[in-house]
């Protein structure tokens, strides 16, 4: 059974902000249907009243106080910037 | 023995009685990664200089009369996912190729204060995704026994090196097996501690609910030492557990009598070679000999495992890499006239097959309409999972597996089938889903000379008993065996 298609693929890469050429939708296609058919048979399983796993102890909400705190300059979080301006990010223009 | 073939302990000792200088053991680290890096590829950057002149400096609190630590100028190399202030942190991406980190995680900050010995960020698969180091923008490592083979993955390089003699012990991470599936293939001890018991802060996130960073080392003491280093609460990382951390180092008695051992059929099945196979069960025989009592038993969820983990490590990882987009860090197509044309370009640039394949699963499995029967479905059969393990761990003390279903593979043999790939992690995986500890240690070489891992796993925050019986065995097994490089 096709679990996926090459247009399920566009769409998903689309999402995903990926791009891939004509050959490669071809190949990405076939091996993530293989893969999602696998998968698939965790549908078979019974799990009517099992909750989902969320962290495997018993731990929730961790909260701390709202305390200000030195944190790092704005000269260093620009450090690994590939483009800057005027203390900030630089982008191409949004469309 | 050679010196870059000591053990941290042993080098600690011969420290305290002045017989070595950390200059000489830092050397003869450099020498052998001179002599084999070549055809290893073990490390992407090596930190040499910045090594001999913290050596210097080591050998001046020695000579001041300071106490030593137990990783004090001991040479050991991190995986490159895991950030290193001022130092390349690449994460063997095209992505983060020229990526400083500005903060040390916090597993470094620990190791600092050991005044450890940085030899260099070792080589991964790319972002931690993979079974064979094949995956790395900066080329495969290859198996120290045998370099027509893979290492194993992705902690290929944090394996590959600690085994040929590159550093004492190194750190890696582990989200489906990537410390102990590479630790088997290449013969030396590696650990996956609890989940939450090592902080992640700074580790490169892959599957945020399924990430450990844990050691590998040569001996199972190394092993116990780094984790008393490694392991403990972290505030900067929310799901780090706060329980008090034991003496891991109290753990190593060789004693195992009436201890409960379980073998899990699911993880004794088909595909596993018959080698492997053969080892496990001469080291059940051992383990009776030594008065273990050895049972067999069912977890049937496991059967399903590798699907849930298939579902989960991708979902996880397509939120993580959402934030490699040219914007803030690593590479940019700078090209691109547009925001989202910038975006895609960068991604489709930076990222290599495998993570973009990953990247898919995980947007597939999250979007609307499959959510619920992909990622939600996973998530309550992994509670399935956790439960199986529950009443497994009400009976016994530890589960015995192998660590990989095979010993390592020839480079090339399973790249052009994904999912083949994927059922190498078969038997590490199901630990992750359930935040198990678990080591795998030497258990012998195959016929072929080539290293079999044994796998033990530990119920929750119950790492005593893992290092008890890993000690134990690997005193009984007595394996010394060397790759003849």
């Amino acid at each position: 059974m096709e679990r996926i298609s090459k247009d399920d693929v566009k769409h998903v890469a689309e999402l995903a902000e990926l791009e891939f050429g004509e050959k490669d939708i071809e190949k990405i296609t076939s091996q993530l249907d293989r893969i999602l058919d696998h998968v698939a048979n965790v549908s078979s399983v019974n799990t009517e009243g099992i909750p989902p796993t969320s962290h495997i102890l018993d731990i929730k909400n961790v909260f701390r106080e709202d305390m200000a705190e030195k944190s790092v300059t704005q000269e260093s979080a620009l450090k690994n910037a590939p483009d800057e301006a005027n203390d900030g990010f630089k982008v191409p223009k949004i469309d | 023995m050679e010196i870059h073939y000591l053990t941290a302990h042993q080098l600690k000792d011969r420290l305290e009685k002045r017989q070595i200088s950390c200059a000489e053991i830092v050397e003869s680290i450099h020498l052998r990664i001179e002599e084999v890096d070549d055809r290893l590829n073990s490390y992407i950057r090596l930190e040499k200089e910045s090594a001999l002149s913290r050596a210097g400096k080591v050998d001046k609190l020695i000579g001041a009369g300071s106490d030593i630590e137990d990783f004090m100028g001991i040479p050991i190399a991190i995986k490159d996912n895991i950030c290193t202030k001022n130092i390349t942190t690449t994460c063997a991406s095209r992505i983060l190729e020229n990526y400083i980190p500005i903060y040390n995680a916090t597993v470094i900050d620990r190791l600092e204060s050991q005044n450890y010995i940085l030899t260099g960020k070792a080589n991964m698969d790319e972002f931690a995704m993979g079974s064979s180091n094949e995956n790395s923008y900066f080329g495969t490592v290859k198996n120290p026994w045998d370099t027509d083979r893979v290492p194993g993955g992705s902690s290929g390089g944090p394996a590959a090196c600690v085994a040929a003699g590159e550093a004492v012990c190194s750190l890696g991470s582990d989200t489906g097996g990537s410390i102990r599936q590479p630790a088997s293939l290449c013969g030396v001890v590696g650990f996956k501690p609890t989940y939450g018991m090592v902080s992640r802060y700074g580790l490169v996130a892959f599957a945020s609910s399924l990430d450990q960073i844990g050691p590998l080392t040569r001996d199972v003491e190394d092993c116990a030492a780094m984790l008393n280093i490694i392991c403990g609460h972290d505030r900067k990382d929310s799901t780090s557990i706060n329980v008090e951390v034991p003496d891991y180092k109290s753990f190593l008695k060789a004693d195992i009598k009436d201890m409960r051992i379980g073998v899990p059929k699911e993880l004794m099945v088909e595909g596993i070679d018959r080698e492997v196979k053969e080892a496990v069960c001469r080291i059940i025989k051992l383990v009776e000999d030594m008065g273990g009592i050895v049972e067999e038993i069912s977890l049937p969820s496991l059967e399903y495992a590798l699907s849930v983990y298939y579902i989960i490590a991708p979902s996880e990882a397509s939120s993580n890499l959402s934030r490699f987009d040219g914007v803030r860090y690593g590479y940019r197509d700078v090209e691109a006239r547009t925001l989202r044309e910038m975006y895609r370009r960068t991604r489709a640039e930076g990222f290599g097959d495998e993570v973009k394949r990953r990247i898919m699963i995980g947007t597939y499995c999250l979007s609307a309409g499959y959510y619920d029967a992909y990622y939600e479905k996973a998530q309550r059969v992994r509670t399935l999972v956790i439960n199986d393990f529950k009443k497994a761990f009400e009976k016994f003390d530890v589960l015995i597996s192998p660590t990989s279903p095979t010993t390592a593979f020839k480079i090339g043999e399973k790249m052009e089938d994904p999912l083949t790939m994927y059922l190498s992690d078969i038997c590490t995986i199901p630990v992750n889903l359930a935040g198990l500890p678990a080591i795998s240690i030497p258990a012998g070489l195959s016929g072929s000379k080539l290293p079999i891992g044994l796998q033990i796993i530990g119920n929750v925050l119950r790492e005593d008993n893992v290092l008890k019986v890993a000690y134990s065995l690997e005193k009984a097994i007595g394996f010394t065996g060397r790759p003849g490089l």
